[in-house]
């Protein structure tokens, strides 16, 4: 291979060597060197967004249903600052994708050159990396350090700001293998005293309680494997955040559920309760705890993470794994087999039964009946309907996110793409993209609220030129649902600015774009129209009408503790202090 | 990430030093963090204390390794111990930090800082300004007929005291360099 070449072929060198094969991107003025090159070939796919929010959050959901680096590509400042959104979202749900922007050429910098903005500089606390590649000998070397640093340790968004001169320019390609990586290894393995002093616990343990959460799913496909076979042998109860569904399958026979603030009532009372609590790859949320002064009071805890800095940032841990959760699972299961495989099996099975008596409130019961379609009523439909498909799903934000994340069963990983940490309304529509990309053939479907929806519709037009048949399942309660519920708790009713007026007719929108669309309002009429919407080949919007006051239950009110849910309405009056107003 | 290095005062048990408790006291911290001296490298490490809301007391940088494009960053910083074990942490994720020593718990350590101080007066204030600085050993670096530019180094304590003292006698301006500090002994 010839060595000598300019930035611009540099940079799709790199992308190749590093088995890229989709880029979700938008053209400018500062990288049109970079489209040139991608013009002039055909092994890595450009998909053409319709705003780079949507580039990033498709890259996210690309990454996040295959394990792989996403990869965006956008022009100097409108499209870099566009970015910003989906590099913080990536942030916060350690999602490693790589984001190259054009920037002016090196000699107008800080002369507020058109389209010139500090993206480095902007994008520097929302990055785990970034750089700035000023010369075109070292950036196919920096090219390959931002896949590295991306992928690494704990996951992450990175960003290399390309000026423009830097893509002209000729200089000396440095492939993957040559590329320096030495200072940049977190540590995968964890302390072996460590480990054995968690494996002691888990032999004395009365009331164990295995918490999960993204780390397992970042960690690997082999990694989910490992927790299956402990949690099975064990015959521990396993509870997971939002981001870590589907690591432990949801149909499994020791899984309570979600925990959290809409978590279900038999994990949080387990997570309350226990006297062992083992946290694989998650970080103690705001969402998670509720209030931390009665979080699960009487437990030893053990945090297993690959970034020390999450061990005691929230909560203090008896023993503090620093490691991937795919070594360390490893770790643990010999250690525990070579001890004997011992647990309290007594006292366990004492511990099931408590927490069969939790699940027996059936937290997640609604009644369907009338002629409005019950939000919840459509996820179950939806799941009876689906679950024998190779399906993914994508979610916006709001209550519709948690009702997926209630109703929906997910039993593999990287089959649930949601914002968790940041808690980005449009993120699910161009994360259904991406996943789709990676997954041609697959049943990829947006469970979507129509306001989040509309932040990033735009996209129709990708989904529409690129023949990506997702399905955009919006349930429609023309409120900002989440925002609704909150005020009719906390704030006296106060509806402020949390309904929809001028709506579109989503059926005509579908339309205009040349998709389908499809309304559905009459419950006697929802099989049908989901088989018609899983059935059609091509992209659609499904309209489904719902209730609009229904409330997302089970719920920790801010500033409570696991051990005070909200089961429904008729607890709702008077229950949040004033205090927990301020906790969002 | 740069593995969090701590050579002395670390858990046997665990690759940094976790603290017993969660103390509600405040401590003031000394930490040496070794970076790669590339653009942007100090932006991302106050970056991280403006934007976690991290006290900073002191900081001073510069390249300690030219070949090696190495520099030191010196930062003290205030905090109960769970955020001063945040700070180390975070410290420590940074993609171009190589290693973080927190100086305090690591073992004893010598902490120097370097002052200026220009003082204007004339007749007894600048004889009295004069015997003080040759009690504190300050070398005088520039002078004109009323005036003074005095050079101190010394512990911070010490750079405080004579600035107190140099107060009454017309102290016109102080630069302070900030503390650098090092571990003692042959490690």
């Amino acid at each position: 291979m010839a060595r000598q070449m300019t930035g611009a072929k540099m940079v799709v060198q790199a992308l190749k060597d590093q088995g890229v094969d989709t880029v979700f991107g938008y053209p400018g003025g500062a990288v049109l060197p970079i489209y040139d090159e991608i013009f002039q070939q055909n092994d890595i796919k450009h998909i053409l967004v319709r705003h780079e929010q949507g580039a990033v959050h498709a890259a996210e959901g690309y990454a996040r249903s295959t394990g792989k680096v996403g990869v965006a590509l956008v022009t100097s400042g409108p499209g870099a600052t566009n970015a910003v959104t989906g590099l913080t979202d990536a942030l916060l749900d350690s999602i490693p994708i790589v984001v190259l922007s054009g920037q002016v050429p090196t000699f107008m910098i800080g002369s507020d050159a058109f389209q010139e903005a500090d993206t480095v500089g902007i994008t520097r606390p929302c990055t785990k990396h970034n750089w700035l590649a000023k010369e075109t000998d070292t950036l196919a070397e920096t090219l390959h350090q931002a896949f590295h640093v991306a992928r690494s340790g704990r996951p992450g968004p990175v960003l290399v700001d390309i000026p423009k001169d830097t893509q002209f320019a000729s200089g000396t390609y440095t492939t993957r293998q040559e590329t320096k990586t030495s200072h940049y290894e977190p540590q995968l393995k964890g302390d072996i005293t460590e480990i054995t002093a968690l494996v002691e616990l888990m032999e004395q343990a009365e009331r164990p309680v295995f918490y999960t959460g993204g780390g397992v799913i970042n960690s690997g496909p082999a990694a989910s494997q490992l927790l299956r076979e402990l949690v099975d042998t064990t015959g521990f109860p396993i509870t997971s955040t939002l981001m870590g569904l589907g690591a432990y399958p949801g149909s499994g026979k020791n899984w309570i559920g979600m925990l959290g603030m809409h978590g279900l009532y038999e994990a949080n009372m387990a997570m309350h309760d226990c006297d062992l609590m083992i946290n694989i790859g998650a970080r103690f949320d705001d969402r998670i705890t509720g209030l931390i002064s009665a979080f699960s009071p009487n437990s030893k805890k053990a945090h297993i993470d690959i970034d020390p800095s999450s061990i005691n940032k929230v909560i203090r841990v008896d023993i503090p794994i620093v490691g991937d959760v795919g070594h360390v699972l490893e770790d643990i299961l010999k250690v525990w087999k070579s001890r004997g495989r011992k647990t309290n099996k007594e006292a366990v099975a004492k511990w099931q039964a408590q927490i069969d008596q939790w699940r027996a409130i059936k937290c997640l019961d609604f009644k369907q009946e009338g002629k409005t379609i019950k939000p919840q009523h459509a996820l179950v439909r939806l799941e009876e309907l689906t679950k024998k498909y190779d399906r993914y799903i994508t979610t916006e934000v709001g209550q519709h996110q948690m009702w997926a994340a209630q109703y929906l069963t997910f039993d593999d990983p990287n089959r649930w793409m949601t914002s968790g940490g940041l808690g980005t309304m449009g993120y699910g529509f161009p994360a259904s993209i991406g996943v789709q990309l990676a997954h041609p053939d697959a049943l990829v479907i947006n469970v979507a609220g129509e306001a989040s929806w509309l932040m990033n519709m735009q996209e129709m037009g990708t989904a529409v030129q690129f023949r990506l048949p997702v399905k955009q399942f919006i349930l429609n309660n023309e409120r900002l649902g989440m925002v609704r519920q909150w005020q009719e708790l906390l704030h006296g009713e106060r509806y402020s600015h949390s309904w929809s007026e001028a709506l579109p007719d989503f059926v005509k929108l579908a339309e205009a774009f040349g998709a389908k669309g499809i309304l559905c309002s009459d419950p006697d009429d929802l099989d049908d129209a989901i088989m018609e919407m899983i059935t059609h080949d091509g992209p659609v919007i499904f309209d489904c009408l719902v209730e609009k006051h229904e409330n997302c239950f089970p719920m920790i009110p801010s500033g409570k503790p696991h051990n005070e849910m909200l089961l429904g309405e008729a607890e709702t009056q008077g229950v949040i202090q004033s205090g927990g107003a301020v906790l969002v | 990430m740069a593995a969090l290095k701590i050579k002395k005062g670390a858990s046997s048990h665990s690759a940094y030093n976790l603290r017993p408790t969660f103390s509600d006291v405040e401590e003031v911290h000394t930490l040496a963090v070794l970076v790669t001296n590339e653009p942007g490298v100090l932006a991302r490490v106050i970056g991280l204390f403006s934007g976690r809301g991290y006290n900073i007391e002191s900081l001073t940088v510069a390249e300690v390794d030219h070949t090696g494009h190495t520099s030191r960053i010196t930062i003290v910083t205030k905090g109960k111990p769970q955020i001063i074990e945040q700070i180390k942490t975070q410290l420590g994720r940074i993609v171009p930090v190589h290693e973080v020593h927190d100086l305090t718990v690591e073992g004893p350590s010598v902490e120097r800082e370097l002052g200026l101080f220009k003082v204007a007066g004339e007749g007894d204030k600048r004889v009295e300004a004069m015997r003080l600085a040759d009690i504190f050993r300050a070398n005088v670096v520039d002078t004109t007929l009323e005036s003074f530019v005095f050079e101190l180094t010394g512990a911070p304590e010490k750079i405080d005291a004579f600035a107190d003292l140099m107060r009454p006698l017309g102290l016109v301006e102080v630069a302070r360099t900030g503390v650098a500090a090092l571990a003692r002994g042959a490690h």
